[in-house]
């Protein structure tokens, strides 16, 4: 069957099969070119197996909890959204999470994601205690920072190409609330917004949206919004009634595709507008529930649909701390002199970062979406040719479409988990039609 | 408060699990049954780790109807509400040709979860409550050519859950029919089923906790069922007999 990533782009003939036990699972690994597959988030092709995709579905039940360290023992299919529906009545919050809760255990190790406090914790890694990865015999090797180091350090971030995660052990954070304390500070440009993070590093969480179709002095003006775990003296009268804070409700749902000129540079030009003026509004402290911090985008269902039939791409990049004011001023000119503008446009600052193959870097990360078109596919390469100047490099789990060799020049770590998994016997056996077209 | 507890007898099947899930987010400690307990070690952790309840497994083969009675009776405590999920659909052609596998259908979708039931159902009567639900299918409203003897077992067990609904109305023990459309599950996986018509295990689920709670009697889960079936049921036999459905 025809199957794609969350962009809808590219799609690509693969076997779905989606095995019910170990042994099933075995099976599916000896068809060959046969990649894991969690809950379809990754943006482009990194979850197509050029050959077999094996989804993980089937692989979502937990398996024990430490309420003194907050360890959870899970099988890899389970989803984050489960963790925070089982674990936040009793006070416990992932450490780490990407900006959707519907992702996998396997996926969000596979792309050692990132979230909002990467400046201060890290990324997903430093939370992972022990890995269960079944390699390409079918055998199930442990691996851990002190047991089967080398395995655990490609894995992590790894995109699936060492094998399948079976069962994880993550630690959850403790917290009182599930609320948390939000600060909104507008920046007129890039350089304002890029002191404002600097400024706030003790912050927990910060992030940006910038809006990319603004110019001149005024381009890159963002909105920097800083978040703190709320304790139960931070809540007032009608939190405190809810102090775990109840899932977003009412969800708005896209039911169909949006014909492609519903997002033309005119939409996108009002939108940020409109969101621009929203968020003036709510400047200053506010609490929020923990949905409304960390999920905002899962409040539509489908909300992907909106691009159309044809899709849309990421692009997100990370910047050497060094260049990184100077990249994004040449990126932002970039995107502004084509008039291509992207709907969500996020600036995140990153602190230092270990690991194999793993993206982050300490600097900024920039992520952008883009419909599919020729424009925007030229666009894109070209904003590649801007981050490889600058030194920095591309985060596997968003891209759809980057070159092999842009993938060597800014990363010269990729020939070397090439080398690696080719010494081991991985090549034939896990593979994505991203692996394919990346040479990895 | 004691916590109340549900039986839930095959266990391993989707629908059933996804009922446990339900109940125990409800509150209910939770007793599993399969022919194999092995099967059920991943679904016990996982239930008792999300929900802080307590899981149990036992072991029956509703084929072994011998053991039913003895089974009922041996659970301490009696359950408060039991679930019996068990079916076998086997496969139309080897079912019309072979006598023991068209046996094997009959007894898995009718003697034994009847007798499940009835095991309990005297026993829930001497307690003076309880609920007994059965889950039977659409499938047994008509018998059509492509599953008439998964469906006349499963219409067998339906007029059963009937009788017994009626026998106990006055005995305040609650007896719930449930009868699904198709449910996208282990049974029916490969099999191209209309989007629009197939609900998923948690919907069945979350049908049977809504029903147990408002004391109904037979349910179809996705209510389109109960119209499509009024029409199936309503085609005169002479025409039916000519249909390929
Ligand atoms: C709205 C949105 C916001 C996002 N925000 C962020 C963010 O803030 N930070 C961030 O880091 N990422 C972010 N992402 C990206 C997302 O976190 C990653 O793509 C993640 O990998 C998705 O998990 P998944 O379960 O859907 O995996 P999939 O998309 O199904 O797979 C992704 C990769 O993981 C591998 N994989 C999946 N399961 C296994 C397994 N069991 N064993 C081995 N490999 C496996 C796949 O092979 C594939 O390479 C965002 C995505 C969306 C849609
Ligand atoms: N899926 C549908 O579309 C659909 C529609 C209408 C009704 N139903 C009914 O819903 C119920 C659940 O079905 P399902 O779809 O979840 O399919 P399923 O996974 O095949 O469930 C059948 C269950 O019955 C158990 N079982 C079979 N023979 C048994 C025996 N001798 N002793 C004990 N247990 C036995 C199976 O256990 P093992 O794991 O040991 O085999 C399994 O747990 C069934 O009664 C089915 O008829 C299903």
């Amino acid at each position: 069957m025809k199957l794609s990533g969350w962009g809808g782009f590219p799609s690509h003939e693969t076997r779905l099969v989606a095995p019910r036990s170990i042994t099933q699972l075995v099976d599916a690994v000896h068809d060959g070119n046969a990649i894991a597959r969690g809950n379809g988030r990754a943006y482009g092709d990194s979850a197509i197996g050029s050959n077999t995709t094996i989804n993980m579905r089937h692989f979502n039940h937990m398996i024990a909890f430490n309420a003194q360290t907050g360890v959870l023992e899970t099988e890899a299919g389970v989803l984050l959204s489960d963790i925070i529906d089982a674990f936040l009545p009793r006070g416990w919050f992932p450490y780490v999470t990407p900006g959707t809760k519907y992702v996998s255990v396997g996926g969000i190790i596979a792309a050692d994601v990132h979230g909002k406090n990467h400046h201060k914790d890290g990324s997903l890694r430093n939370f992972v205690d022990w890995l269960e990865v079944m390699g390409p015999s079918g055998e199930i090797v442990r691996c851990s920072p002190t047991q089967n180091e080398e395995l655990f350090g490609w894995t992590v971030g790894g995109m699936g190409l060492t094998g399948i995660i079976v069962r994880a052990a993550i630690r959850l954070r403790p917290v009182e609330s599930g609320w948390i304390k939000q600060r909104t500070i507008v920046a007129e440009n890039i350089d304002a917004a890029i002191d404002i993070f600097e400024d706030n590093s003790d912050a927990s969480y910060s992030v940006a949206w910038i809006d990319c179709l603004s110019t001149a002095d005024k381009a890159g003006r963002s909105v920097i919004m800083l978040g703190e775990h709320a304790s139960m003296n931070d809540l007032d009268d009608k939190t405190r009634r809810r102090p775990h804070a109840l899932a977003t409700k009412g969800k708005l749902s896209v039911p169909f595709h949006f014909p492609s000129w519903v997002l033309n540079q005119f939409s996108v030009r009002a939108f940020n507008s409109v969101y621009f003026r929203n968020l003036k509004w709510q400047i200053g402290e506010q609490l929020l529930s923990w949905d409304k911090y960390f999920y905002p985008l899962d409040a539509i269902n489908g909300w992907n649909k909106i691009y159309g039939r044809k899709g849309f791409m990421q692009f997100q990049c990370t910047l050497p701390l060094a260049s990184s004011r100077e990249a994004l001023h040449e990126i932002l000119g970039k995107i502004s002199s084509t008039g291509s503008g992207s709907f969500l446009s996020v600036l995140k600052r990153f602190g230092a970062q270990e690991g194999g193959i793993s993206f982050p870097m300490e600097g900024y990360t920039l992520a952008l979406d883009f419909p599919v078109s020729k424009k925007t596919i030229e666009l894109m390469s070209q904003l590649d040719e801007i981050t490889l100047k600058y030194g920095g490099r591309f985060y596997l789990a968003k891209d759809s479409r980057m070159s092999a060799a842009t993938l060597d020049s800014s990363d010269n770590r990729s020939k070397h988990f090439a080398t690696w998994r080719a010494e081991n016997g991985l090549n034939t056996t896990f593979q994505s039609v991203q692996s394919q077209r990346l040479g990895l | 408060m004691t916590k109340k507890t549900i039986l839930i007898v095959g266990a391993t099947s989707d629908i059933a699990n996804a009922t446990a899930h339900q109940f125990a987010k409800a509150g209910y400690n939770i007793v599993l049954a399969a022919r194999d307990t092995a099967d059920l070690e991943t679904n016990k952790s996982d239930i008792a780790v999300r929900y802080e309840t307590e899981v149990t497994t036992q072991q029956l083969d509703i084929l072994d109807t011998k053991q039913i009675e003895g089974f009922a009776k041996g659970l301490s405590p009696l359950p408060d509400i039991v679930v019996c999920a068990v079916g076998f659909m086997g496969d139309q052609v080897t079912n019309e040709l072979e006598l023991s596998s068209a046996s094997t259908v009959m007894r898995t979708n009718f003697e034994g979860p009847s007798l499940l039931l009835s095991a309990f159902a005297n026993l829930f009567e001497e307690r003076g409550h309880g609920t007994l639900v059965g889950i039977s299918s659409v499938a047994g409203n008509r018998g059509r050519a492509t599953n008439y003897v998964y469906g006349s077992a499963k219409a067998g067990f339906t007029a059963f859950l009937s009788g017994l609904r009626n026998r106990l109305a006055s005995k305040n023990v609650h007896v719930l029919t449930v009868l699904p459309g198709f449910v996208a599950t282990r049974m029916t996986e490969g099999l191209d089923l209309p989007e629009k018509l197939t609900a998923q295990p948690e919907e069945v689920a979350q049908a049977i906790w809504r029903a147990t709670e408002r004391k109904r009697n037979v349910i179809f889960v996705r209510p389109i069922w109960r119209l499509i079936m009024l029409i199936i049921c309503a085609i005169p036999e002479p025409i039916f007999k000519k249909l390929k459905i």
